[in-house]
């Protein structure tokens, strides 16, 4: 316990103000130093590859024909839209509870009084944050999505051949990686807005899986249209080589721009009231 | 310096902070003391920028806390509250705050070294004793060499070998010239720590002045004497062995003194130390002085005692009816 160190001058430059780089390196530091990190993307890698594996086998060995069996006739139709589909329906959650995960852990665990001594402008954290966030997550979920689709389409060759080469396939693959990364960020607006991680996953989570079962309880082309630009079912066309016809009221890059849309301004509304509130 | 400006801060209908006011120098050790929920823990917030005034101002040289460029380079702090993830390593912690500023990996090393940490650097903070995250929260507080420290009750949970450890710290660093603010609850700490003090209860500035000041304030209770012939009076007390200044002495601060309004306020008054009411009056009897007043003051600790215990948080005048015992949170 020396105390001769305390007085030593900070080696290196005076006060030049850090640059947005060494913020996106501390926000680095905090998400791969903690295990939920970890374990999200081990669940997200795992619940994903798996449910596509599993369910690609069970269709293939159930096989029927595109004419016998309505299931058969969607796979059949959108085989990249299934195999995508298989294991991201729940794997998704995953990226849901990590995005959340990355901010509200920082007010119950106390570090964003840490963050914001460290950053008092308060937004360049969040900007650094995101970003980092969304590389992570844009770099895993184009891994695990080309992945699955391999997997599913080596599995289900024999029944419906598949490759990348075939119309909007490639689009669709790349796709469900991007609506992926937009996805956490949305989950890490509402975490920022929320600020208590069960309340925010719950959330996060509802609007994912809840409101397209409620509006589909909205009769005709009014459910449709309110169905349709919801955030999870606009982002999810993009994921989708050849959508099931009639109650699509978007196209694939429309609905993916909507889901932007929305973490867009749940990030705008996040920033105002990170500004505002205190910590 | 760091400077406070007539800063309030309103949590809906309850005053926090109360028009506060003073400054804090260099080179000294201030400390900021007041009960359980008088405003310190606020106060330092309102400095730092985590939480906004409802109005005043606080600056740090000159600039509120936002403007400054690297701020742990300019002000460390210690909050009362954890502000660690329990599953993040001490290392990684210290780590990412010295990424923001632009620091080098060394510069954690050499805090941990300081703070006598760097064997369990890379474990877990959840699994830190009391005593070793406070030692953490001394650490990311020198990260920067900051010119400023604000720390809320350091000593909370220290074991007598580590609150020597801090207040020797402390001294050391405010020889070297820096601004130190410590804040605490207890009178008999801050009397070996602070070379300042000033004192608050419920959001308000009680008193503020050099330790030595409160301490023999509080110690020596003072007597207040009123007489025609204060000056013949003062010297037969000197010849008692008291000690009678002339006027109010002493300026008792912001302490309430039960304020007689009579005329000539200031004529023919003395405060006397050092010797108790009954003795004077048997001074003054014996040389048939004429007494006006005779009136003993409390100590300093006694007032403040008197003006912070209506307003200390968890009451401890009434018993509170047990459902509606939990009182407000802090």
């Amino acid at each position: 316990m020396t105390t001769a160190s305390v007085t030593d001058r900070v080696p290196s430059a005076p006060s030049r103000p850090a640059g947005f780089g060494h913020l996106l390196a501390a926000e680095w530091t905090k998400i791969r130093s903690v295990r939920s990190t970890v374990w999200t993307l081990i669940l997200f890698v795992v619940i994903t590859i798996g449910l596509t594996a599993l369910l690609s086998w069970l269709v293939a060995s159930s096989w029927t024909g595109p004419h016998a069996a309505s299931r058969d006739a969607q796979v059949a139709l959108d085989p990249v839209g299934f195999i995508l589909g298989a294991g991201l329906n729940l794997g998704q959650l995953t990226i849901c509870v990590l995005g959340v995960l990355v901010i509200s852990t920082e007010y119950s665990t106390g570090v964003i009084r840490a963050s914001l001594l460290a950053v008092p402008k308060r937004l360049p954290m969040l900007a650094a944050k995101g970003l980092v966030l969304a590389a992570l997550l844009f770099v895993v979920a184009e891994v695990v999505c080309f992945c699955s689709f391999f997997l599913g389409s080596t599995i289900l060759h024999s029944r419906v051949p598949v490759s990348l080469s075939d119309r909007n396939v490639l689009r669709a693959v790349i796709g469900a990686g991007l609506a992926l990364t937009v996805l956490g960020l949305f989950s890490m607006a509402i975490g920022a807005l929320i600020r208590h991680t069960a309340g925010a996953i719950t959330t996060a989570i509802g609007v994912v899986f809840v409101l397209p079962i409620l509006s589909g309880l909205l009769p005709g082309s009014w459910g449709a249209h309110v169905n349709g630009y919801l955030p999870e079912q606009a982002g999810g066309l993009v994921a989708q080589a050849h959508p099931p016809a009639g109650g699509n009221v978007l196209s694939a890059w429309q609905g993916f721009g909507v889901f932007c849309l929305w973490a867009a301004v749940l990030l705008v509304a996040a920033a105002i009231l990170l500004r505002r509130r205190d910590a | 310096m760091i400077e406070v400006r007539d800063l309030t801060k309103r949590y809906g209908d309850k005053l926090a902070v109360d028009h506060l006011t003073f400054s804090v120098e260099p080179g000294r050790v201030t400390g900021f003391l007041g009960p359980n929920g008088a405003g310190k823990s606020t106060t330092m917030r309102l400095v730092l920028g985590l939480d906004h005034p409802t109005t005043g101002t606080a600056t740090i040289n000159g600039k509120p806390y936002q403007e400054l460029a690297n701020p742990l380079r300019t002000v460390g702090a210690l909050l009362e509250a954890k502000s660690v993830h329990s599953g993040r390593s001490a290392r990684n912690h210290l780590l990412f705050l010295a990424q923001t500023q632009g620091l080098p990996k060394s510069r954690v090393d050499e805090v941990l070294g300081l703070v006598g940490l760097h064997e369990v650097a890379n474990k877990r903070a959840g699994s830190f004793s009391l005593g070793m995250s406070q030692r953490l929260g001394i650490a990311a507080a020198m990260l920067g060499n900051p010119e400023f420290l604000l720390l809320d009750e350091p000593v909370n949970g220290l074991d007598p070998e580590g609150v020597l450890w801090i207040r020797n710290l402390m001294k050391q660093l405010a020889a070297e010239g820096r601004t130190i603010l410590v804040s605490s609850h207890l009178m008999n700490e801050m009397a070996v720590t602070a070379d300042y003090l000033i004192v608050i209860g419920r959001g308000k500035l009680i008193t503020q002045s050099t330790t030595e000041e409160v301490i023999a304030r509080s110690t020596d209770t003072s007597v207040r004497v009123r007489s025609p012939q204060a000056e013949r009076l003062g010297e037969l007390i000197t010849a008692a062995g008291g000690t009678a200044k002339p006027g109010e002495n002493g300026g008792r601060g912001g302490a309430p003194a039960p304020h007689p309004g009579g005329p000539g306020n200031g004529a023919g008054l003395l405060t006397v130390t050092g010797l108790p009411a009954a003795r004077i009056g048997e001074i003054a009897a014996s040389a048939s002085i004429v007494l006006h007043e005779l009136t003993p003051l409390a100590s300093l600790e006694e007032a403040f005692m008197e003006l912070t215990s209506g307003s200390v948080e968890f009451g401890r005048r009434e018993p509170a009816p047990v459902n509606a015992a939990q009182g407000s949170p802090q």
